[in-house]
Formats: C-alpha cells, sequence, structure tokens
C-alpha cells in the first residue's frame, strides 16, 4: 500500500538530553526518521530541548522545536503547528511518556492529532506492567510471576515468592529506582526507592530468574502484518545485569534452532498481541538453557539502545523503516537500503559475530554503589564487529578506551568472589583467572556465563591470527551484492578487501569513541558535520568509529564508514587502504586527538590545526610564554613532579587553588583546595601519578567560554558565552548563556581582541575553544583547546551559523573572508545551555557540582530574555521550578550576603523562607522573614526530615567543604531523592530566582530555531 | 591436520580438517541460516552436497538425536570459518565434530567463507571437494572431474526409503500417502501431530500401487538433485493427480509443476537458507521461509496459466529474485510450495500450511 496522503504535517518527538539509559541512539533514530518523512513530502515538526543532536539542525525539520519535552511546551507547539500526526516511537521512553500524557490529558484529542506508529493502547499495554503481563498471558506466554504494588505494605505479599526478588519501577528508564533485593532490609530500602522513582507510583515485583539466559529480539511489523525479525542479541551476562551494562552479542550463539525459533514466534505473538501497528519493538527474554522454559521479561513499542545496535549490527535500520510503516507503506514495499535490489521484507543474516560493550564512569563518582544490577549505570557503550566472536571480543576491549586498566591483583578466591558480584571490571577479572588456570567449570559457577563463551574467551589470542583485511556488513552473508555497505577488519588466512574505494580523494574523520563523561554526543555532532562538508565538497568522507548509537556510524553519513577501534594500529590500517588526503582528529574529542602524534609520525597528513599547536595549547610552559608574549593574563599556576613538590610550591601559587593531574579527560580527579592541608588530604586520596598542575583559582570569578575559527589569516567568533555558576565548576557542568547576561561591551571586545590574538599566535586552521575569567576588571586566560569544543552544537543552534562546517571548510583550504560570515552571528534572543546530571542514578553520589565533570547531557532554552530562557533550560533539564511554597537555604558564610538577596527575591514572590541558624540569622537582619531549622547533629525534626516529608520544594545550598559525609551531603542527596530542584552556587540561586519571577507572567511563548535564525540574520 | 576445499574452476580455500579426516567430492553449496547445522546435515536434500555455513560459528550447542531430519548424514561435508566441538551444552548428546567423524564425513573449518560464497555468487554453484592437505592437487582435480553434474542427476534414488512405512498420526485424521524423494522428520510430525497418517512409499513405486493404497490424498516431498530426471515420478503424478488430491513441498513442487507441464531450471547459486521473503500473491502476505533448492519452477508470479491439468495459477514469489515459490491448480485439489514450511531449520511462520493441506485432504475425503 502506498503512503498516506491524508496526513502532511507529523509531530516528531525526541528523547531531550542524554542520560543514563537514553542516550546519542536516539539522534541517530530520530534524524533518520526525520530525513525519511522530509523525503516522503510531509512536513515534520520536531520538538527536542537537547541542542547537541542531529536530528535538531534546521535542515532535518520543517520547523524544529528547541523546547522542554513537557506537555506545556509541546501543546504550545501542536497549538501553532496543528500537526495530523504524532510520531511518539522514535524518542525513547520520553516521547512515549510524553505521547501518553497528551493522550489522556485530552489534547491530541482537541487537536485532532492521531498517534501513529504506536497508539494509546498499545503503548499502555507494553508499558503498564499489569496490563503487559494480562495481555501476554492471553498470548499463552509466560512471564516471570509477579505482582504490583503501589505501596509498601501491597509489596510485602511478593515475599512469598521468595528472595531475591526484582523490583521495577513503572514508567522510568533503564529501570532507574529498581534492583535486586536479595535481603529483607534491601527488600524494602528498594521497594521505597522504587515507588518513588515510578511518576505513576506503581513497582512490578518479579520472582527471581537470574542466572536463566538473556536474550533480545529486534521485531518489524507492518500495517498488513508482516513481521520480521532484525536481529537476536545474546547477552553474555545472564539475567541480574541490566542489559543496557551487558556485554551482548549478536546474533546469538548458543540456542538450537528450535529454541531460537521458539523465541522468535514469541516475539511475533508479542508485538502482535501489544498491537504495536507498524514499527520496531524490543522483546526481552529470560531463557533457561537446561529446561527450555522461556519467560516474556519486557518489550519496548518503539525504536531503542537495542534497535540502535540491531541496526548497525546487521546494516537494517529499523527506524528509517519504522518511519516509513508509520506512513504506510509494507516492508515489502520499502528497499532494502544496503542492496537495494531486495525488500526489507527479510530477516538480515551475519556471517560476523558483533559484540557490544558497556562503557562505565564510576571513577566520577566516589562512594556510589558500583556493583551491576537491573538498574543501568553505563554511560556509552562500543560496538565491535569481527569475523569470529573472538575477533569481535578483543575488538570491543580495544574500543574501549579505559583512563586505567582495571585491577586484577589479588589470589584467585578473593577475584572469584568479586566475579560473584558482577561490576565493570569483571570480563578483566575472568581473563585474570583464565589465565591463572582456573577452570571454565568454576568461572560458570561463579558467573553463570554459558560455557561456549568461556572457553571461546580462553582462546582469544588465537583469533586474530592471519591476516587483515576489509570486509562489508551487507545484511545478508554476501548472498547478494552490496551497494552501499560499511566496512570492519577481519583476520582470516589471507587478505579479501572488500573495501571499492574509487577514484574521489577523500578525506579521513575521526570519531569519538564511546560516549563518557567529558566527550559525549555533542564531539559526534562535530564529526558529523565534517563528514557532510567533506562530502559537498565533492570529496568522499570516510569515517571511523566505534559507537554504535551515534549518528556518525549511521552508514548514511559517510561515502564509507569504518566500524573500527579508535587506536593507532587500527587507524593505520584503514589508512593505507584509504589513501586519505587528510585526516581529521580535532573534531571528536580527545580519542582522536590522542592519536595525532602517532599519525603524524607515520606520515600522515593531518588537516587543520597541526599537533605542535595542540602541544603548545597543552604544555604549561610553552604556553605562559605564548601568553607572555601577547600580553595575556592567566592565574599563577605550577607544576610539581610529585605531590611532595606540589606542598612546597603551592603557597607560591596562592590558595584557594585547582590541583589536577597532567591530560585529563572533562576535569578528572580535579579539585579545589583552600589550603596546604586539603592539597595534602587531596594527595593522600588520589594519589596522583606523573606531573601534578596547580592552579591559582580565582573565587567568583566569571567564567567565559569563545569559540572561535582561525584560518591562519583571519578569525570569527561563532559565541561568547557567560557561565551562570561561577568559576571553579566545570564548564561541561556549568549553565551558559549566549550572549554574555552581564559583561560590559569594553569587557567583550577584550575578549574578542584575546581570542583573535591567541588563535592566529597559536597558527590555528580549525576550531578553538577558550574558556576565561572575568575576575574584578581584568581577563584572564584559563585554557585553550585548538579544537572543537563541547559548546560548538549549542552556538551552532543558538547563532544558526553551523561552526563545525565553517569549519571543516577552512580546514579543507577555504578561507574565512570569503564565506560573508556575519560580523556578530547573535540574534535578538537569548540562549541557556543547561548541564544535565545523573545524580539520581548513583545512589550515594553527591550532587555537587565541582571542577570535576559529571553531566551526561544537556539542554537548552531559548527566549527573548535571560530569566525565561534560564527558566526553560531547567524545565528541560528536569529541574521543574516551584512557582510557589517553600525554599530552604544553607549557604557558605562568603555566601551569605549574596544569599539575602535572594531571599528577599523568593520572599517577595510569596515562598515561605526556611534555612539553618546561620543562614537564618543573615536572611533576618534584613527583615524577612525566616524560619530555622534544626541542622541533621541538632536532632529530629531537622533538615533532612523536612525534605523526606516533602515539605520542601526549593534547596539552595551552597558546599562548605569536601568533607565527605557533611550535612551538605546529607541535604543534596535528600532532595535528589525526593526530586527536589537542589542549587549548589549562588549564581544559579539567583538565575532560578529571576526564572521564578519571570514564569509568573506565564509559560514563555515557544518557537522555532527556522524562525530565530531568520530574525537573527535580519537583525 | 590441514585441508583445502577445490572447486571445478581451480580456487583454493585452505583450512583445517575437522570431522572425520577423509576426502570428498559434491556440489558445493552456501546456506545463510544462523542456526540449525544438524538439520541441514542430516536433511537428505543435501545430498552429494558441501555445504558452506555462512555464520561465524558453528557447533555451538552440539548434537542430539531429536534435532536429526532423518536416520543420518546426508550432506558429503561442512565447511566452515570456526566450529568447535562441545559435547556439554544442555541439549548437547555428543560434539559436533565428533558426530561427524563417527559418521565418516568431513568437515573443513577456518576456512574464509565469505570468499568462497562471493564466489559461489559471481560463478554459481560447482562442483568441488574437501581434500586433507596429503592429497595432492591434481588428484583432487580428477576426483572433481568425476563427480557428476548435479544438473541431470537423479539423487530421489539414493536416499529413497527401501520399503513402504507406516507413521500413525495422533488422532484420527486423514491417510496419505507421500512418495519418498527425501522426507524430512519435521514434515512426518508436522503431519502425525495433526492427526494425520503418513504412509510412505519409495519413490520408484508405480502409480497403480500408490493407488492401490487408496489414501485421503498424495504428498509430494522434498528431495536431492535435478527434478528434470525424474520423470518416472513426473509420469507418475500425472496419474494420481486425476484421482486425489495431490500437495507438495520443494522437489515435490517441481515434480508437480512439471507434471502440468512446467520447466525447471538450475538457479545460479540456489536458495539455502532461513531468512527468505516469499509473497502468496493472493493475499498479499509475506512469510519468512526455511529454503533448501537449487532448482526453480520457470513461470511468471502471480499469472494464471493453462496446463496439461487445467488451469493453474503461480500464486508464491520469492521476493529476492523473483522465481516462482508456489503454485495451484485451479480445476483440480492440488497445490504447492518450493519452501519448506516444516522449517526444520529455519521459520515456523509458514506450519499453518500444513492445516491447508489436512483440510484439503479431509474435504476430498468427505
Amino acid at each position: 500500500m502506498p503512503k498516506r496522503t491524508d496526513i502532511q504535517k507529523i509531530l516528531v518527538l525526541g528523547s531531550g538530553p542524554i542520560v543514563i539509559g537514553q542516550a546519542a541512539e536516539f539522534d541517530y533514530s530520530g534524524a533518520q526518521a526525520c530525513k525519511v518523512l522530509l523525503e516522503e513530502g510531509y512536513e515534520v515538526v520536531l520538538v527536542n530541548s537537547n541542542p547537541a543532536t542531529i536530528m535538531t539542525d534546521p535542515e532535518f525539520a520543517t520547523a524544529t522545536y528547541v523546547e522542554p519535552l513537557l506537555p506545556g511546551p509541546v501543546t504550545q507547539v501542536i497549538e501553532r503547528e496543528r500537526p495530523d500526526a504524532l510520531l511518539p516511537t522514535l524518542g525513547g521512553q520520553t516521547a512515549l511518556n510524553l505521547a501518553k500524557t497528551l493522550y489522556e490529558d485530552g489534547t491530541l484529542a482537541k487537536y485532532e492529532v492521531e498517534l501513529i506508529g504506536a497508539n494509546y493502547e498499545a503503548i499502555n499495554r507494553a508499558e503498564n506492567r499489569e496490563e503487559f503481563d494480562a495481555t501476554m498471558q492471553a498470548a499463552g506466554l509466560r512471564t516471570a510471576r509477579n505482582i504490583i504494588a503501589t505501596s509498601a505494605e501491597e509489596a510485602q505479599a511478593a515475599l512469598e515468592f521468595g528472595l531475591p526478588l526484582i523490583i521495577r519501577p513503572a514508567f522510568t528508564l533503564g529501570g532507574r529506582g529498581g534492583g535486586i533485593a536479595r535481603t529483607q532490609e534491601q527488600f524494602d530500602e528498594i521497594v521505597h526507592r522504587g515507588l518513588d522513582a515510578s511518576p505513576i507510583g506503581q513497582i512490578l515485583i518479579d520472582e527471581s530468574i537470574l542466572g536463566w539466559g538473556e536474550f533480545e529480539l529486534e521485531v518489524m511489523r507492518d500495517h498488513a502484518d508482516n513481521v520480521v525479525i532484525v536481529c537476536s542479541i545474546e547477552n553474555i551476562d545472564p539475567m541480574g545485569v541490566h542489559t543496557g551494562d551487558s556485554v551482548t552479542v549478536a546474533p546469538q550463539q548458543t540456542l538450537s534452532d528450535r529454541v531460537y525459533q521458539k523465541l522468535r514466534d514469541q516475539a511475533i505473538a508479542v508485538i502482535r498481541a501489544v498491537g504495536v501497528e507498524t514499527g520496531g519493538s524490543n522483546v526481552q527474554f529470560a531463557v533457561n538453557a537446561a529446561t527450555e522454559e522461556i519467560v516474556v521479561i519486557e518489550m519496548n513499542p518503539r525504536v531503542s539502545r537495542s534497535s540502535a545496535l540491531a541496526s548497525k549490527a546487521t546494516g537494517f535500520p529499523i527506524a528509517k523503516i519504522a518511519a516509513r510503516l508509520a506512513v504506510g507503506y509494507t516492508l515489502d514495499e520499502i528497499p532494502n537500503d544496503i542492496t537495494k535490489a531486495t525488500p526489507a521484507s527479510f530477516e538480515p543474516t551475519l556471517d560476523y559475530v558483533v559484540v557490544k560493550w558497556p562503557r562505565f564512569a564510576f571513577e566520577k563518582f566516589p562512594g556510589v554503589d558500583s556493583t551491576l544490577s537491573t538498574h543501568m549505570k553505563s554511560v556509552g557503550e562500543v560496538m565491535a564487529i569481527g569475523r569470529t566472536f573472538g575477533q569481535a571480543f578483543g575488538k570491543a576491549l580495544r574500543s574501549r578506551e579505559l583512563d586505567a586498566q582495571p585491577d586484577v591483583t589479588g589470589a584467585d578466591e578473593e577475584l572469584l568472589t568479586r566475579l560473584e558480584s558482577p561490576g565493570a571490571d569483571r570480563y578483566d577479572l575472568l581473563l585474570e583467572l583464565q589465565r591463572r588456570g582456573v577452570s571454565d567449570e568454576e568461572l560458570r559457577a561463579r558467573t553463570g556465563i554459558d560455557l561456549w563463551y568461556l572457553r571461546e574467551l580462553r582462546h582469544l589470542d588465537d583469533a586474530f591470527e592471519g591476516v587483515r583485511s576489509y570486509r562489508a556488513v551487507d545484511t545478508c552473508a554476501a548472498e547478494f551484492e552490496a551497494e552501499t555497505p560499511y566496512f570492519y577488519s577481519a583476520w582470516d588466512r589471507e587478505a579479501s578487501n572488500e573495501v571499492r574505494r574509487g577514484d574521489k580523494p577523500s578525506v579521513m574523520i575521526l570519531g569519538s569513541g564511546p560516549n563518557r563523561i567529558g566527550q559525549g554526543i555533542e564531539f559526534d555532532y562535530c564529526c558529523v558535520h565534517a563528514a557532510m562538508t567533506v562530502r559537498e565538497s565533492g570529496r568522499d568522507a570516510v569515517m571511523v568509529n566505534c559507537n554504535p548509537e551515534t549518528v556518525s556510524t549511521d552508514y548514511d553519513t559517510s561515502d564509507r564508514l569504518y566500524f573500527e577501534p579508535l587506536t593507532l594500529e587500527d587507524v593505520l590500517a584503514i589508512v593505507e587502504i584509504e589513501q586519505p588526503e587528510g585526516v581529521i582528529v580535532s573534531f571528536g574529542g580527545q580519542t582522536p586527538l590522542r592519536l595525532a602524534a602517532g599519525l603524524e609520525a607515520a606520515g600522515v597528513k593531518l588537516l587543520g590545526t597541526q599537533p605542535d599547536a595542540i602541544d603548545l595549547a597543552e604544555d604549561r610552559g610553552r604556553f605562559g610564554a605564548l601568553l607572555e608574549r601577547l600580553e595575556l593574563k592567566a592565574p599563577p599556576f605550577a607544576l610539581a613532579q610529585s605531590p611532595d613538590e606540589a606542598l612546597q610550591v603551592a603557597p607560591g601559587v596562592g590558595f584557594p587553588l585547582l590541583v589536577r593531574p597532567s591530560y585529563v579527560l572533562g576535569g578528572r580527579a580535579m579539585e579545589l583546595v583552600y589550603d596546604t592541608d586539603m592539597l595534602a588530604d587531596y594527595f593522600a586520596r588520589t594519589r596522583p601519578q606523573g606531573e601534578i598542575f596547580l592552579d591559582r583559582f580565582l573565587e567568583n570569578a566569571i567564567e567565559v567560554d569563545v569559540d572561535a575559527i582561525c584560518d591562519g589569516e583571519d578569525v570569527w567568533i561563532g559565541g561568547i558565552m557567560q557561565h551562570v555558576e561561577e568559576a571553579g565548576i566545570h564548564s561541561g557542568d556549568s549553565a551558559c548563556a549566549l550572549p554574555p547576561h552581564s559583561l560590559g561591551a569594553e569587557m567583550l571586545d577584550e575578549i574578542r581582541t584575546a581570542t583573535k590574538d591567541l588563535a592566529l599566535a597559536l597558527s590555528v586552521v580549525g576550531l578553538i575553544n577558550i574558556q576565561y575569567a572575568v575576575y574584578g576588571d581584568d581577563l584572564y586566560l584559563i585554557e585553550a583547546n585548538p579544537r572543537a569544543s563541547r559548546t560548538v552544537p549549542f552556538v551552532s543552534k543558538a547563532t544558526g551559523q553551523p561552526l563545525a562546517k565553517i569549519a571543516c571548510r577552512v580546514m579543507l583550504g577555504e578561507k574565512l573572508a570569503t564565506m560573508g560570515l556575519p560580523e556578530d552571528p547573535c540574534g535578538p534572543h537569548v540562549s541557556v545551555k543547561e548541564a544535565v546530571l545523573p545524580f539520581d542514578r548513583f545512589a550515594g553520589a553527591d550532587a555537587l557540582l565541582g571542577p570535576e565533570m559529571r553531566s551526561t547531557g544537556e539542554v537548552m532554552g531559548v527566549a527573548t530574555d535571560f530569566p525565561a530562557a534560564f527558566a526553560k533550560a531547567q524545565a528541560a533539564a528536569g529541574t521543574q521550578l516551584p512557582s510557589r511554597g517553600t525554599v530552604f537555604l544553607t549557604v557558605t558564610d562568603s555566601d551569605k550576603a549574596a544569599a539575602m538577596g535572594i531571599a528577599a527575591q523568593l520572599h517577595d514572590l510569596g515562598f515561605r523562607i526556611v534555612a539553618t541558624r546561620g543562614t537564618a540569622s543573615a536572611i533576618k537582619r534584613m527583615g524577612i522573614p525566616v524560619e530555622t531549622l534544626n541542622k541533621i547533629q541538632d536532632g529530629s525534626p531537622h533538615v533532612r526530615d523536612w525534605i523526606d516529608r516533602g515539605d520542601v520544594d526549593l534547596v539552595i545550598n551552597t558546599p562548605t567543604g569536601t568533607a565527605a559525609r557533611s550535612d551538605g551531603y546529607e541535604i543534596r542527596r535528600a532532595a535528589v531523592a525526593r526530586g527536589v530542584p537542589c542549587i549548589t552556587t549562588i549564581a544559579g540561586g539567583m538565575a532560578a530566582a529571576r526564572a521564578i519571577g519571570a514564569a509568573r507572567f506565564g509559560e514563555p511563548p515557544v518557537i522555532s530555531l527556522q524562525e530565530l535564525h531568520r530574525n537573527g540574520v535580519h537583525a | 591436520m590441514s585441508a583445502y576445499v577445490l572447486l571445478e574452476d581451480g580456487t583454493r580455500f585452505d583450512g583445517e580438517s575437522v570431522g572425520a579426516p577423509v576426502s570428498t567430492t559434491g556440489e558445493v553449496v552456501f546456506t545463510t541460516g544462523m542456526s540449525g547445522y544438524q538439520e541441514s546435515m542430516t536433511d537428505p536434500s543435501f545430498a552429494r552436497q558441501l555445504i558452506t555455513f555462512t555464520t561465524a560459528h558453528v557447533g555451538n550447542y552440539g548434537v542430539s538425536e531429536q534435532f536429526m531430519e532423518s536416520d543420518r548424514i546426508h550432506a558429503g561435508g561442512a565447511i566452515m570459518r570456526a566450529a568447535v566441538d562441545y559435547d556439554d551444552a544442555p541439549a548437547a548428546e555428543q560434539g559436533w565434530l565428533s558426530w561427524l567423524k563417527a559418521n565418516g564425513v568431513p568437515g573443513i573449518a577456518g576456512v574464509d567463507t565469505r570468499a568462497l560464497v562471493r564466489h559461489i555468487r559471481t560463478a554459481g554453484s560447482m562442483r568441488g571437494g574437501i581434500f586433507t592437505a596429503d592429497v595432492p592437487v591434481s588428484e583432487a582435480r580428477e576426483r572433481i572431474a568425476a563427480e557428476p553434474s548435479m544438473v541431470g542427476r537423479d539423487l530421489a534414488r539414493e536416499v529413497t526409503i527401501a520399503k513402504p512405512t507406516i507413521f500413525e498420526g495422533e488422532g484420527d485424521g486423514p491417510r496419505i500417502v507421500a512418495l519418498d524423494t527425501g522426507i524430512k522428520r519435521s514434515i512426518i510430525r508436522n503431519f502425525t501431530s495433526r492427526g494425520a497418517t503418513l504412509e510412505i512409499y519409495p519413490c520408484t513405486t508405480s502409480a497403480e500401487d500408490l493407488l492401490a493404497a487408496d489414501p485421503d490424498g498424495f504428498f509430494l516431498v522434498p528431495g536431492p538433485g535435478d527434478p528434470a530426471a525424474l520423470d518416472y515420478i513426473v509420469e507418475n503424478i500425472k496419474t494420481l493427480l486425476s484421482t486425489k488430491p495431490v500437495f507438495g513441498i520443494c522437489l515435490g513442487h517441481q515434480l508437480l509443476s512439471r507434471a502440468a507441464g512446467l520447466e525447471t531450471f538450475k538457479l545460479p547459486f540456489g536458495h539455502r537458507g532461513a531468512n527468505h521473503p516469499v509473497k502468496d500473491l493472493r493475499t498479499g502476505r509475506i512469510a519468512i521461509t526455511s529454503q533448501n533448492h537449487g532448482f526453480a519452477v520457470a513461470g511468471t508470479p502471480g499469472e494464471i496459466i493453462d496446463t496439461e491439468l487445467g488451469a493453474a495459477q503461480l500464486t508464491h514469489v520469492n521476493l529476492y529474485d523473483n522465481t516462482i515459490e508456489g503454485i495451484r491448480l485451479l480445476d483440480v485439489p492440488a497445490g504447492c510450495v518450493q519452501y519448506h514450511p516444516e522449517a526444520g531449520p529455519g521459520p515456523n511462520d509458514s506450519l499453518g500450511l500444513f492445516d491447508e493441506f489436512i483440510a484439503l485432504f479431509e474435504a476430498s475425503h468427505a
């Protein structure tokens, strides 16, 4: 059946900021879908608060709203745009939940918007546990015995299934708030947490099927009821570890055809029973290998992390095809994108093995429980393809890019015990134990991992025998010719390269590897833009990356994609095949940058800024000399070779100071210390190796970020951003505003001049990001990074100028002077970027901002003034600022004066003010009514009781030190646990107060990027 | 020990000898199914063929009596990228390689199967052999040259049952006579579990003897070789058609089609795997099917044609290459499909076809 003509305009909801459990895969899926819908001639209206996405590039939709994914703003969008249909299956759980709300509150009916892809009943049947179980039962399928509880009392009934029990809150991402209870105490705690985490206050308690095999099938269905299985995925980690945290393998390896076909039959039965009319679903199964019992765990009636993985693993682009199915096509009417000659109504077959490996960031959150469970904790993933399982696994190991090798020392029994509570290092332990001669039977007993995998792992070293050549992912195991394949390296007896290089010159772009804190989707965004620009220039774009979540690893993005680890050896092997004109290493963050020197040494031409300039900017001595020559001020600093030396030179630098070891990612292991004792304590805790940097910290300075482009002759400034939080908070975690909201024209000129001088002096060709601190009337240069920065996508969205593309053109030889760029690209509106932090996912983590980056993602708010833009950004980040109620303040002495101002403002807005003793007395002196609360050590009822009871609507707490279990820590944890907004800086508090005030005038109007950029250009 | 695969055009792929350390020749084909290696090896349709498994790993879950599709291994050998011999998977009764060895069947592992498949895809299925390293290439060439071509080859006679055998149905369904050109246990099970009783006769049985059995209908089953070499069966089918309902699968489909006057031809590299989309042009429904055939029926999908047995509709099409996958005779109760609704290995999407067969047999009985 051809596509529908009764709908013209389709609303697509994105998934918002990158958070644990919902990452770049939804940009990949969403961008594909938007592209397809535009190609099919539909108007596409997109809402997504995440500016770092490709899908929010203006050319991917007719109207793009970077607005909070909340009922209010989306209803406004619907009112303005009047779409005919809403496609809710591409933006993860966020979009699905939002669509459900809009249906339930009558908005969709009121504006006659039809849900396509999945209707309300299907969403409900899949997402509501009770309905799901009933649906499965009616279809003759087994689910785990379970009960649904809406209170701790109801939950007790589950104890009769026997411990352990698995507890999962309804409608949450990646199982947030759930867990495995092995004891009565754990049971009570997780039940409580789960009830809080579920937006509908409902939890599901499952009988344990721990240790069973875990499998996933990706299913697609069209409206004619044709169903195909795109991919089977086997978790090497048995049931008990969240699939997002498991090492997984495609296709499944251990099931016989008979059992596999049963799973296939059941997956098809599930999608039919739930009633997903068109599109993709993910069905998860637990399989008892001994008895062949099968239990349906859950199904997602939408594209998912697994569907992105399945798409990359097979070459079957699920989101793209789901979008076509949603508008009326059937599977056989859609061509297989890779072969072009066969239809999409088939099941991919693989002649290789794919391994997905999760990437964790526990080192960022000291004190958190790093045991893996049903609650997802990984922040990114890598995918590796190999001719055999061993090759894929070995490549995945290489792709992880760990900052430090896991510690595998200790007695056998100690390591075996550690294996029983799986952590991020479990396979390192396992391989070590195998090296030590521990038997596979023993390892199986401790881990539940299938013997087949254990045996293959034992022979990992043999996997790379033979010679390397590049093979194609073609969906069909070579049965048919592939038109647009992508490639992986394979080791076989003889080379058999399938790359058809063509005659065009090519430019190779190195991606950013697994997402992690400090290196996220922003860098992938830049790499994708580089590929687009290279193609526009008439060259072939060659992409190298190993992250399956991303747009860069969509085979449509480049002319040739190599799904490979980003190590020097792997990259040089591709260079040999491709013979590129040049390689771009400066768009993918630290990962490719680390390879620059090695590539240069191997004679590979790097495009843009040369490694020496990067070194110049990173070498403190050389850089200091350069700044002196340019007459640019920098805070005093010192370099020490050991902690002892650092303690000696620290007073000369002056306190407070920032201390960090050399070459860090995302400010890892960086801390702010106020005296020699704190510095000594830092060394005692972190025991740093190698050089140590000490930088004088400019307290209460305003931090400024600049993104600029230099072609060696001219410098163009893309954006000057003022941080909301004061200097000292990692720039990645700080909110920032564009244009700056409190800097004078003179200072801005000084910043521009300094930026131009420095970029030229560094011989930058391409992007440079410079961080400044404005301290009093003086400008200090904090650091310069001659490469793409985290803020490039935000600046591009805010200004309408594609910075990464402009930079790439410069790197390919164009001059800025010929591009006709506006002197000041910033329009009349204000854009605010806010960071999104994962504290709520890590029990025990301190919800405190500091010099160490901890955010996983970002959102953007746009409005005509700063308070409204800030409020939008807060709402988008999930911090719904209260409009009334009680605010609790407790601040450090130096912040008390400023806190009075905030208290006055909130009092005027009608808030009840409560504070701890010191802060309360300061506020009282201003004549503002305030109630005093007990500190925790003063006894109950103390401040935490208030928060726990839900009597506090907003917390403003600035830290008084880093002592681990301080009052401040308890307060912040309690706030995070209750979902109460918790602001930890004075500047943030002031911005919040202004934003709350602005909200009094009603919800700020929504505006599309296309309108903004039109206005901006004319302004 | 090293081993090699040599094709009749001289192309050679090296590997290690696994399974029985012997050399053998046959037609080198490939299957893209990702599981079900034991089912494939014991499927009579693979007789005189050397199966290249495109899936990366073979043998992972061992072998077990329950996965046998016949009483023995019919394929000549297994060509694999990686193979293991573990025998302790829950359902395993023996290791995969030990089983090959015990049955005297050679395998070769470590072969660049992808390169081999790409070669066959371009050059077509051809004769070849698996040879242990001690066999000189010159001798290997001679042995390949001595291997008869698949075209014109009657292999049904080699695999057919020695004497008539009855498989009682689990109920009082119709009594069906099957002409054994290489039946699979999955087919037998699908009939008997639905209550039908299956009486299996050697493929050389005369039409008179078959009619003397007086069943509710006849079933034509899969099997190896060239349908064009089986005119003696085709002639019998013509006789049967005028009397009782006749349905068929795979080779049975090709034979029924030839009985209706249609031609068969050899596909360049066959259809073997578990992912082929087949569309029923009468309903528009698509099934993902199990496939295993080197020959196909010539015709234009969807067409209704005049045959010696009246009108026939070419009902099913393979969406990969638009070849015919099913036929229905409109004037007599007869029809057939090219693919394998019985799965074993492969998807169960078309199991419902057995209900249809049985309903049609029962209708004629009533």
